[in-house]
């Protein structure tokens, strides 16, 4: 919605105009092209009482994702699957338009987006993680917690979430129940967004061009190339063409961003 | 979208289970102005769905910090009937409910001259008050005419559509079983005038070529609905003696 917390500070017209001009010239603010995202670096393990963890910075925004497991009842229609949930929450320490308290839109969809990403590109074998069908299965709990907003939450959060869950394991032992494992993580779908500044498309919007931005999109496509989630936001539109090349840019930059979370950083630098 | 199961939702002859062709929407019956109250209305009937929906304004906006200098602020309010679905819905939004008002907002905006109307608010509430999957942009197809009906300016109407995967099979316009258990969903709405798209989402899992094939039949599709607005909306205003 317009008076979104994410664009409460107010962006000078000459910030506009600016990024506008810059963009005709096939620029951005930040010197960046527009398919190119910004510095992407992946702490995995970052937080050692979380079952899995990951602290992303993704240019200026900051963002850790934990995962906890814990042993619950399955949902009645699912009683041979495990439970994911994914709360996020936009800490107030992180910008000064967030505000403390329960979760507002822009939390819920930021959540819901990550969640459908993962749960839709079936990054973990629900199946394997019954206990006892129909009484007995793992919980997993994603959650988000936004530490610094520089822009483009959806990514950091997606690229948090699921490099958190890579870094996780079951914790068997803790309920008698065998040794510790892995938790079974299966594919790997990636988010990218997009915003259309002007007629222009730019990948990994950094904040000041989120303000100004028209319409927003977001495709998760995994390894194979598939898509699993999109989500169109803002009150500008795309064109059926846009779209489109959004989408093969979304795989291009998203094959990408798979190798750098999944590649090696256990608690280290990378 | 994904609960498996052996239901065949395609037969031998190519056929959903309620007997329609891949590219063929269910059944769809709009009519405009059915509230008293309202400054505009509309109620929908898409397959199993019924929604009605109201539009109030433009009115000032409250609470005051959320009015916005330069245009008006647009909030549609997605709501679903405890009674509406199977398993009772505890009344008041849920986190779905949220972020579908949102995105539907953000796309009914899209078509507004929200600048006209300073200071204000557009208040849009759709009342899903018999769910069969597609909630959404049968709820945005019928708030789309009750703004019209409440005379608010806009650039074009504005159609919501979905087209998703069944049996490994693209299809147009999933109903509930189709939605429960079939591969992708991809609701959209587009500007039938110009062919934006105002809103996009997607969950499941399809090739690039599926989700095309989804796009390219919800827009296409959207263009038989937009006859149907016109005419409901025609036709209260020759009612009128």
């Amino acid at each position: 919605m317009s008076n979104s917390k994410f664009t409460a500070g107010v962006i000078p017209e000459m910030m506009k105009n600016y990024i506008n001009r810059l963009a005709s010239k096939g620029t951005r603010v930040d010197g960046r092209g527009f398919d190119e995202i910004r510095a992407l670096k992946i702490t995995k393990g970052y937080v050692k009482r979380a079952e899995g963890s990951a602290l992303v910075e993704l240019g200026k925004t900051k963002v850790l994702a934990g995962v906890k497991v814990e042993i619950g009842t399955p949902f009645p229609d699912t009683p041979n699957m495990g439970i994911l949930t994914t709360n996020a929450e936009l800490a107030p320490l992180a910008s000064p338009t967030f505000e403390p308290g329960p979760p507002g839109e822009e939390a819920i969809e930021l959540a819901r987006v990550v969640d459908r990403g993962i749960r839709e590109g079936h990054a973990i074998d629900l199946e394997k993680l019954v206990i006892e069908e129909g009484e007995k299965v793992w919980i997993i709990f994603v959650d988000i917690h936004v530490l610094d907003y520089d822009g483009n939450l959806f990514d950091a959060a997606g690229y948090g979430a699921l490099a958190a869950l890579i870094d996780a394991i079951v914790p068997a032992s803790r309920y008698e129940l065998g040794d510790d494992y892995k938790l079974p993580v299966q594919h790997y779908p990636v988010p990218v967004t997009f915003a259309k500044i002007g007629n222009w498309i730019v990948a990994d919007p950094n904040l000041d061009e989120e303000s100004i931005a028209s319409a927003r999109l977001t495709v998760t496509t995994n390894e194979e190339g598939h898509i699993n989630a999109m989500q169109k936001g803002l009150s500008g539109t795309f064109t059926y063409e846009e779209v489109q090349k959004v989408i093969n840019m979304s795989m291009d930059i998203g094959a990408k961003v798979r190798e750098i979370i999944l590649g090696d950083s256990d608690g280290k630098e990378n | 979208m994904g609960i498996k199961s052996d239901i065949r939702l395609i037969d031998d002859n190519g056929l959903r289970i309620d007997g329609r062709l891949p590219n063929q929407l269910r059944p769809i019956k709009m009519e405009v102005g059915v509230l008293e109250r309202a400054d505009g209305s509309a109620y929908i009937e898409w397959g199993g769905n019924k929604i009605i929906t109201a539009v109030y304004g433009p009115r000032e906006a409250y609470p005051k910090h959320v009015q916005e200098a330069e245009k008006a602020i647009v909030r549609a309010r997605y709501s679903m009937a405890p009674f509406s679905v199977d398993e009772r819905k505890r009344p008041g939004p849920d986190r779905r409910a949220v972020e579908l008002s949102k995105v539907i907002s953000e796309a009914l905006e899209s078509v507004i001259f929200v600048e006209k109307y300073p200071r204000t608010s557009i208040d849009v509430y759709i009342e899903v008050l018999q769910a069969d999957a597609g909630t959404r942009v049968a709820g945005i197809t019928v708030a789309s005419l009750a703004l019209a009906d409440a005379g608010i300016p806009m650039r074009d109407l504005i159609v919501g559509c979905a087209a998703g995967k069944i049996d490994g099979v693209v299809v147009l316009d999933l109903n509930k079983e189709e939605d429960n258990f079939g591969e992708a969903d991809v609701p959209m709405a587009i500007l039938p005038r110009t062919k934006e798209i105002a809103l996009l989402q997607m969950d499941g899992d399809m090739s690039y070529d599926e989700l095309k094939t989804a796009m390219d039949m919800a827009m296409e599709a959207a263009q038989t609905i937009y006859k149907m607005q016109i005419e409901a909306l025609k036709k209260k205003y020759t009612e009128v003696v």
